[in-house]
């Protein structure tokens, strides 16, 4: 009897304890992985980077043609301290990220605008949607030359093929945003007496816009392309042409130096995109942002 | 009552003493048929010969196998849709475009995940120019007739079905309509939800008395809400029959009201009509299948 009670009072502590002790161990287990990523990706960059720099050092591969880590980071230190022929790294760089941001800006503007347009209008899809698929699929980066040929060597004809790629990247994500607009919410608000342009701005447009910002992500990416190719087919600064003459000094390390730039400022757009994503979308489910995430 | 009664007849509500006789909130639907255009260029016929009347203030159920159009019906009485012949009236004007003063209350959620539980609500009356600050006011007020007081900025995602389904409520009463439109407004909810959910329709509905069409597939439902029920048959739609229920209202728990004994025997009648009709459109789309 009394073992009874005693063995029956101490129980619910117990359990107390194993509900503790397993979330003690599931902190642990998280830890665990975290680290254990973390090891795992420094690994990747060890091996990578490291194996680079002893297979050049030791005369496997050639570092004149495929540059070296340290000669990379030599480049690097000179670019940003004694800048380049066409001024300091700083001004180049602002000018292809200017001529990058305003492609981005105007492609954007135009593949939004055209966008909803084709998407909520059949007829002028049905009308456009063969040529749109054409132009799709020609090369659009050569469209380049032309540009400068038309436009010369100064910031326009950079920012028009930023603007060009950047823009079907939009367009066509804005256009499938608004053929997936619910039917049902078009036809509430239709029914409680909005006008097309009530329809457009309370359902149309905020709808299409989980489509449009998805597509940001890849849009810029492709904005920092059109801008360092044209600078590369011609220009008078930006980082493009830095890269197009260590090309003609054959200078792998600064060409490399120059992608390293290129990266961390595209990491840090993705990240403002990023930001704005979550500004705009904050009333999606977390499930699916985070899904993006990954 | 229950009973038969010819297709064309008009008849008077049991229970319209409280009950807005406001002609203008009449469905008078006569010889409603609607084709559509298959993207092959066939023509199908959806509804043919449809003639009903629901009269003000009451609350009208229409039950029909899968696809034997009853959407199509309430989408020509909302004016979403042209009739390819026949006519549907309210009131005394032919619909020939948006009727005004009509909600809609579909079986998916239509409300807007972008927008707080607050704007959902509030989007009746700002589309017909309210001003902000008293579309505000009457908002909060319906969040609170239908117990939502307190969720104002969450979003849609963030609540559950029944709790989303009367924001819907909510945001299709707001303005006060004539006509209150719902395509199985119910249909995707757990069966104890549902219940609730029709509980709390009944009572708001008895508050606002506006005319309601309510397509529902279970006839259960359909037998504990409205006052009359029309039997639609399968494709082609048309309709079969019409039943009124004299059921007294209020009527209270919906759960409780189908153990009674009239309950039982209104439905019983009803389905011998629906069973015939349910047989042949499931052998239509097995044949079909097959």
């Amino acid at each position: 009897m009394t073992t009874m009670t005693s063995t029956r009072t101490p129980q619910p502590t117990l359990a107390d304890n194993r509900e503790t002790d397993l979330q003690l161990a599931g902190r642990r287990a998280l830890k665990r992985r975290t680290t254990a990523v973390w090891i795992g990706r420094i690994g990747v960059a060890v091996i990578v980077i490291g194996g680079w720099q002893w297979f050049t050092s030791a005369g496997w591969v050639d570092k004149f043609f495929y540059g070296q880590p340290s000669g990379i980071l030599d480049s690097l230190v000179r670019l940003f301290t004694q800048g380049t022929a066409f001024g300091t790294i700083w001004e180049n760089l602002w000018i292809t990220v200017q001529e990058a941001f305003l492609g981005f800006v105007l492609g954007t503007l135009a593949g939004v605008v055209f966008g909803i347009l084709l998407g909520s209008n059949r007829y002028l899809a049905s009308v456009f949607g063969p040529y749109i698929k054409i132009v799709n699929s020609i090369p659009r980066i050569v469209l380049g030359s032309i540009f400068i040929v038309a436009f010369g060597l100064g910031v326009v004809p950079k920012v028009l093929l930023a603007a060009v790629l950047v823009f079907f990247v939009v367009f066509f994500n804005a256009f499938q945003g608004v053929r997936e607009v619910d039917p049902n919410l078009v036809a509430n608000v239709r029914v409680l007496g909005a006008s097309p342009s009530q329809v457009a701005r309370h359902v149309t447009i905020p709808s299409a816009m989980t489509w449009i910002i998805a597509s940001l992500h890849t849009a810029f990416g492709f904005a920092i392309i059109g801008a360092l190719v044209a600078e590369v087919l011609g220009a008078q600064h930006g980082i493009g042409l830095i890269i197009s003459q260590s090309q003609g000094n054959f200078d792998p390390n600064t060409v490399f130096a120059c992608m390293v730039i290129v990266a961390v400022v595209t990491l840090v757009a993705e990240y403002l995109i990023t930001l704005l994503e979550k500004a705009l979308l904050k009333w999606r489910p977390p499930s699916r942002s985070e899904a993006q995430a990954i | 009552m229950v009973g038969q009664r010819p297709r064309d007849s008009v008849t008077t509500p049991h229970n319209d003493e409280s009950a807005q006789s406001d002609e203008s909130a009449r469905i008078y639907i006569v010889g409603l048929t609607k084709r559509f255009l298959t993207p092959k260029g066939e023509t199908f016929t959806a509804i043919r010969d449809v003639t009903f009347t629901v009269e003000p203030g009451s609350f009208s159920a229409i039950v029909g196998p899968t696809g034997c159009g009853k959407s199509t019906t309430l989408a020509q009485v909302s004016g979403l849709e042209r009739p390819s012949a026949g006519s549907v009236s309210v009131g005394r004007r032919i619909v020939d475009g948006i009727t005004s003063g009509v909600s809609y209350m579909f079986q998916a959620d239509s409300l807007f995940p972008w927008k707080t539980v607050l704007n959902n609500v509030m989007i009746g009356p700002i589309l017909l120019g309210t001003p902000k600050r008293e579309a505000t006011a009457l908002a909060l007020d319906w969040l609170r007739r239908v117990g939502l007081s307190g969720f104002e900025d969450r979003y849609p995602h963030q609540l559950s079905g029944g709790m989303r389904k009367r924001v819907a409520m909510a945001a299709a009463l707001i303005n006060n309509p004539r006509i209150l439109l719902m395509d199985e407004p119910f249909g995707a909810l757990d069966v104890q939800t549902k219940a609730i959910m029709q509980t709390e329709l009944l009572q708001l509905w008895e508050q606002l008395r506006p005319t309601v069409l309510f397509i529902t597939h279970d006839l259960d439902e359909a037998v504990a809400l409205a006052d009359q029920v029309v039997i639609m048959t399968s494709s082609p739609g048309t309709v079969k029959d019409i039943f009124e229920v004299d059921l007294p209202r209020p009527r209270g728990d919906v759960q409780e009201i189908r153990h009674e004994a009239r309950f039982l025997e209104i439905q019983g009648r009803i389905w011998e009509s629906l069973r015939d009709e349910v047989t042949r459109a499931y052998q239509q789309t097995s044949g079909a299948a097959a």
